[in-house]
């Protein structure tokens, strides 16, 4: 076989690398120390290099010589980049102008490696991983980026795996990957809206997407780059130390080893209340000599850490509105990031959003339960797909003109025999576009009337009808009626509305049904065509 | 359209999932209407589809690559086609400040409280060293926390030491995590709050000029922090109508406060030993804080009342009421005085008919005399007629009987009644041929109706 594509999430707590196997499967490859979600950690002891969790490790006892957090800067001039996150290992500074890191590499011997070179050496380790998993080369690579990631970040970052060997064959944008990687095992059915809400270690980043004929529409993005998992093992740490410190008066927080101990701990702690309900920390001699030994139930960790939850939701409402939609609009939430395996986020969701909404977190039925390796899947299939085109083809094929598509604002759909709107393409398709339908059952004279359609959302409150005045409605509602539940309901919908006619066809003595054919093309031109299916007449219209 | 809503008493849940299964029913029915007039193919010529916006679409996936493939195979570009695909596209915002930090400070406000010594940490403003010296009490709690953050970065001891400056500074950063812990404990803030007098606005002096709305607005709704009712009802504007101003008024007249004053409280000496001291210091602690909260009522009282006098809103409702007052008077009496003038109106009325009736009568009766006397020259003039008849005609050739024909048809004249008399001159003036024979008619009448005796007029008869 020859050298596979693989495909590449960098983060900047964790990477994963995955690559479609010979079964045509989407394989996510494991280091050799069997960790499948690398730490993005680098960590020097002499002449020593180590890597991912062997690397993290180092955080306890040599914190100074070992490089954490360290992916979104690079690109970045020293003077622009948020270097706070790195300062519970080797501190960053300057070099050139640019990050970097000052290690210790035995005694008086100092080396500055910056931030471009911890890359490129962080992308050779998971390049070699791959090679050692895959038993070939491996010289290509799709690699995941923020979507805001900019020009420059972006270069140096293919500069980086550049120098360790990869060619960066494209950049994919994370909730995209995630997104492909989703409907790959879990297609929708219709063309939907989804928001795709990414909770990592130091970030938290959602996008809008608007799925048409398959085809992915970014329609809006949110980052915070001061809210992630860190921010739940901050609290933790906090409600720790101060029990800590009521049973033995010593802060561990004071003392650097002892508050990374903590965090270690804390960590671990989070990620085993995702899966069972209880946890026990025991560390040996935290501070001052003092072991602490003591355990935590899944409820009061989320008693703890609420107030972190709370932001999460916000984000994605925030998000949603910044698309100016409603939640209505929104057909699923397709949880991402290491923190989607904590149940409080899904069920936070499911709660704040009505239940049109699917919250797809690692619990759903119709979702991975891998929510942290999504977007290296999609990376995988996207490498896949790239692989049968050469480096011309594609760099072709992902020009602006092929990219800025032009957009439907609004709707346009069919009137129906209730003169309801049926939407054909939904607002923010893409064109050229075309779509079908069938009508199976149509019979007689019929009328295709096309039309654009506006949607808004109607808010109703019904005020509970005392019951014997409704005697004569049909009896199903006589079965769920629940006697105590005399609150006003409130129901939101979202309804269409017509706007302008387009065009109307006429098709006469249909008797087996009707195919309705729309098509958008390249300029704009919009024809509807009606074939009666029996006698295989056509009605034809062009606007 | 409009689902049918049937199901009253279901819950949200229950009733989200039968919509959609309402839905998905009716998108998999959908039916074409009945086609009523006969057309086959009608374009809205007219109609402008709204314009497209031009947006990246994501390069991933087999639907992408199937697009791009179709594209690049049925088109090649022109270099302008190439360069407009590059314009007005419509891409996300990708911005990442957080529209929060818009509110923080950009710098410290109070370059004391660099040198404030700690252990005086109360009276430093915490807000200012939060760097929320804008927001101040209207700081959520998500706030507080970023920018404290964002003072923990800058303020930090080790960083401030790596870059040189002197140790004072670390007094500073005891004084940002002292106003942090006290900003997040909601009982200690609210303390802090009742006594953070940077965010009091200040009042005009009486007998300034000033914008009463500009002025008065913000110090109401600083006051508004202390309200336990919320939302607290604003000043508004020249424009609100008199029932809100009135709400405002009576709101603020009987303003619930919770503002308390144990923030300015003496310490208490907490060495157990000298539990006199403790207590004496504690009750008086607790009177002061009476006497303040009563003060601060007081205080309140008195501004809402100096707002009152001063607000041009109730000036005009007193002129307007004054107005109104004057009008509803003016409305009674008008009542006695309509019925006066009504009084004298139908007076002059009565008064003018009577006079034109009075002119009208007497015209009537000259018309009257007149007519009669009309009537009696047109019954002479027929008279004559009548009479000289015979004589016009010769006496219809019996001139001998002259005498009595004459006699005979004074007869008929004085006879006949003033109808007939019309009637049978005007006969005689339009045929004077047939005048004997008009006589005659005239005779037989007369003596038929038994007006006349036949014998006297022997001649007619
Ligand atoms: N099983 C788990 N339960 C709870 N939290 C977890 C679990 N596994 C990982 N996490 C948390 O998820 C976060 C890391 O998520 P992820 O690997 O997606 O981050 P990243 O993409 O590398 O980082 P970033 O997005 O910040 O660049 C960490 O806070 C980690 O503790
Ligand atoms: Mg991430």
């Amino acid at each position: 076989m020859s050298s596979p594509i693989i495909g590449i999430t960098f983060g900047n707590t964790s990477s994963s690398i995955a690559y479609i196997n010979p079964k045509n499967d989407v394989d996510v490859i494991a280091n050799p120390d069997g960790e499948r979600s690398i730490p993005s950690v680098l960590s020097y002891v002499g002449a020593d290099e180590y890597h991912g969790g062997q690397a993290l490790q180092q955080l306890v006892r040599n914190s100074a010589n070992t490089i954490i957090n360290f992916r979104d800067l690079i690109g970045l001039p020293f003077a622009q980049a948020d270097v706070s996150k790195c300062a519970a290992g080797a501190p960053a500074i300057e070099i050139d102008g640019k990050v970097g890191f000052a290690i210790k590499r035995g005694e008086d011997k100092e080396e500055k490696i910056t931030v471009d070179e911890v890359i490129s050496r962080h992308l050779n380790k998971l390049k070699l991983a791959a090679e050692d998993y895959i038993g070939s080369k491996v010289r290509q690579v799709v690699l995941t980026v923020p979507t805001n990631f900019n020009d420059n970040q972006k270069e140096a970052l293919k500069n980086a795996a550049s120098k360790a060997g990869l060619e960066v064959v494209q950049f994919i944008n994370e909730p995209s990957a995630a997104l492909l990687a989703h409907v790959e095992q879990y297609p929708f059915e219709k063309d939907v809206n989804v928001v795709v809400a990414d909770f990592g270690g130091v970030r938290s980043d959602a996008a809008v997407i608007a799925i048409r004929n398959g085809i992915y529409t970014i329609l809006a993005t949110k980052h915070d780059t001061s809210l992630g998992g860190d921010n739940l093992d901050t609290e933790l740490i906090e409600y720790f130390a101060k029990d800590f410190q009521k049973k033995t008066s010593t802060n561990p927080t004071k003392n650097v080893r002892s508050l990374a101990k903590l965090r270690a701990n804390a960590i671990i702690t989070k990620k085993t209340l995702s899966n069972a309900t209880t946890a026990t920390i025991s560390i040996d001699s935290l501070a001052d000599g003092y072991d602490y030994h003591t355990s935590i139930n899944r409820m009061r960790f989320e008693l703890v850490t609420n107030k972190v939850f709370s932001q999460f939701s916000a984000f994605v409402e925030d998000v949603i509105a910044k698309a100016e939609l409603d939640p209505l609009d929104i057909h699923a939430v397709i949880l991402s990031g290491g923190v989607a395996f904590t149940p409080k986020l899904a069920n936070n969701f499911e709660f704040l959003f009505p239940e049109s909404v699917k919250i797809l977190g690692p619990n759903a039925k119709e979702s991975s339960n891998q929510p942290n390796e999504l977007t290296a899947s999609g990376a995988a299939l996207q490498a896949r797909l790239v692989s049968s085109y050469d480096a011309d083809e594609l760099s072709e094929a992902l020009k602006p003109v092929i990219i800025n598509t032009p957009h439907i604002p609004k709707a346009i759909g069919l009137i129906g025999s209730q003169g309801e709107f049926c939407p054909v393409f939904l607002a923010e398709t893409s064109f050229p576009a075309q779509k079908k339908l069938t009508l199976k059952n149509a019979k007689g004279d019929l009328l295709v009337g096309v039309y654009e359609g506006d949607h808004h959302i109607e808010e109703k409150t019904l005020e509970p009808t005392p019951k014997e005045e409704k005697k004569d409605d049909d009896e199903e509602e006589e079965e769920w009626s629940d006697s105590e539940d005399d609150e006003p309901e409130i129901i939101r919908e979202k309804l269409y509305t017509f706007s302008t006619k387009l065009m109307e066809l006429g098709i006469k003595g249909v008797t087996k049904g009707v195919e309705i054919v729309f098509n958008l093309n390249k300029e704009g031109v919009l024809k509807v065509s009606a074939r009666d299916l029996k006698s295989g007449n056509v009605v034809k219209g062009e606007l | 359209m409009k689902i049918e809503k049937k199901f009253f008493k279901l819950t949200s849940l229950q009733l989200a999932s039968l919509q959609e299964i309402e839905r998905i029913k009716r998108e998999m029915m959908f039916t074409l209407p009945e086609l009523t007039s006969d057309i086959t193919v009608k374009v809205n010529t007219e109609a402008e589809k709204s314009a497209a916006v031009r947006r990246p679409i994501e390069p991933v996936g087999r639907y992408f690559l199937q697009h791009a493939q179709r594209t690049l195979r049925n088109h090649t570009w022109s270099e302008f086609e190439k360069i407009q695909a590059e314009k007005n596209v419509k891409t996300v915002d990708e911005s990442t400040q957080d529209p929060d930090e818009l509110l923080f400070d950009d710098e410290l406000t109070d370059e004391s409280l660099l040198t404030h010594d700690p252990r005086d940490w109360k009276t430093a403003d915490l807000y200012a060293a939060m760097g929320l010296s804008k927001l101040r009490y209207r700081a959520n709690n998500s706030q507080i926390i970023k920018s404290h953050r964002k003072q923990v970065l800058k303020h930090h001891p080790d960083k401030k030491s790596a870059a040189g400056a002197g140790l004072e500074q670390d007094g500073f950063f005891k004084i940002i995590q002292k106003a942090y812990e006290t900003l997040t404990d909601s009982t200690k803030r609210s303390q802090y709050d009742s006594c953070d007098f940077n965010a009091d606005v200040e009042q005009p002096k009486k007998g300034t000029e000033y914008n009463f709305f500009e002025v008065w607005g913000p110090v109401f709704e600083a006051e508004a922090r202390f309200s336990k009712k919320q939302p607290v009802p604003s000043l508004g504007d020249v424009n609100t109508p008199k029932k809100e101003v009135e709400q405002f008024y009576s709101f603020w007249h009987r303003f619930d406060s919770w503002r308390t004053f144990e923030f300015l409280d003496e310490d208490v000496p907490d060495d157990s030993s000298n539990r006199d001291q403790k207590r004496y210091t504690e009750r008086k602690n607790k009177a002061a804080r009476d006497k303040k909260k009563t003060a601060d009522n007081a205080r309140l009282v008195k501004l809402v009342e100096r707002v009152a006098n001063e607000d041009p809103r109730i000036k005009l409702f007193k002129e307007e009421e004054k107005k109104e007052k004057e009008r509803k008077k003016w409305e009674r009496d008008a009542g006695a005085r309509a019925e006066a003038e009504a009084a004298a109106k139908a007076d002059a009325e009565a008064r003018a008919r009577a006079e034109a009736d009075a002119v009208s009568e007497a015209s009537a009766k000259a018309d009257k005399k007149k007519a009669k006397e009309t009537a009696k020259a047109a019954k002479k003039k027929n008279k004559r007629t009548v009479r000289n008849a015979p004589k016009e005609a010769d006496y219809f050739g019996d001139s001998d009987k002259a005498a009595a024909i004459d006699e005979q048809v004074g007869f008929i004249v004085e006879t006949v009644d003033d109808e007939l008399l019309v009637e049978v001159s005007t006969k005689i003036k339009s045929s004077p041929s047939t005048t004997k024979e008009t006589l005659q008619e005239t005779a037989a009448a007369l003596s038929g109706s038994g007006k006349l005796p036949a014998s006297v007029l022997p001649y007619f008869l």
